[in-house]
């Protein structure tokens, strides 16, 4: 399941939640991503989507780790509109018999949101306001799925 | 008409999100955007700018249907 929110979400509740009442599932993975303040640099992070076709993006990337790790279950949280440092803004939960499969599918899908997602941040601090743009790193971590 | 939605930094340099042109394709469309705001057309022809027509990422001269919703979508970022 993917949902987006403009509200702040509690990554405990969510994973609870996912954990519940699952009696094949092995193992459950899962990855909070927090806004961080850089030294008082990022006041609040803003972050926008295109509803209907964010949605739609992120669904072909589960379709896909689907079928490259042996999952049961995926459940995809992310925050849009202002938020502070501190909060959650992403949460990924994945659920398969077998850990591997749950930590590298929640790898697999973090490293497609950071830098594939139809998603624009833009952190505003003392300086003024910039859209962020994936690091150098984020496209590394990416290409790592990459098929040779 | 063609129904234009900018995202991130393009909307921020337009000064707007969401607007209704009327243009057969979409490098008809660009080309009206950057007569009326030269910035605006360097920016939609700048690295990494995709564009979605009824969300559908396609072409940059892709042809557009009377209703064609048309979003430039600049590079993205999430998490």
């Amino acid at each position: 399941m993917i949902r987006l929110t403009d509200t702040e979400f509690d990554p405990g509740i969510l994973l609870g939640d996912f954990c519940r009442g699952r009696t094949e599932t092995g193992a459950v993975a899962s990855f909070v991503g927090l806004a961080r303040a850089e030294g008082g640099s990022a006041a609040v992070l803003e972050l926008d989507a295109y509803p209907g076709f964010t949605e739609a993006q992120i669904a072909r990337h589960v379709t896909a780790a689907q079928t490259r790790f042996d999952l049961q279950d995926v459940l995809i949280v992310h925050r849009t509109g202002a938020i502070t440092p501190g909060q959650p803004i992403v949460f990924v939960a994945t659920a398969a018999p077998h850990r591997r499969a749950a930590f590298e599918a929640c790898d697999f899908l973090m490293d497609y949101l950071k830098s594939r997602a139809p998603f624009w941040k833009k952190e505003t601090g003392p300086d003024g306001a910039r859209w962020i743009e994936p690091r150098p790193q984020d496209l590394t971590d990416l290409a790592r799925w990459e098929t040779p | 008409m063609a129904r234009v939605l900018l995202f991130g930094a393009l909307s921020d340099l337009a000064g707007w999100r969401e607007k209704t042109l009327e243009a057969n394709s979409v490098g008809d469309l660009r080309r009206q955007l950057a007569a009326g705001d030269a910035a605006l057309g360097g920016a939609l022809d700048g690295p990494g700018v995709q564009v979605a027509v009824d969300q559908t990422i396609v072409r940059h001269d892709a042809a557009l249907t009377a209703d064609s919703e048309v979003a430039f979508l600049p590079p993205m970022s999430g998490g």
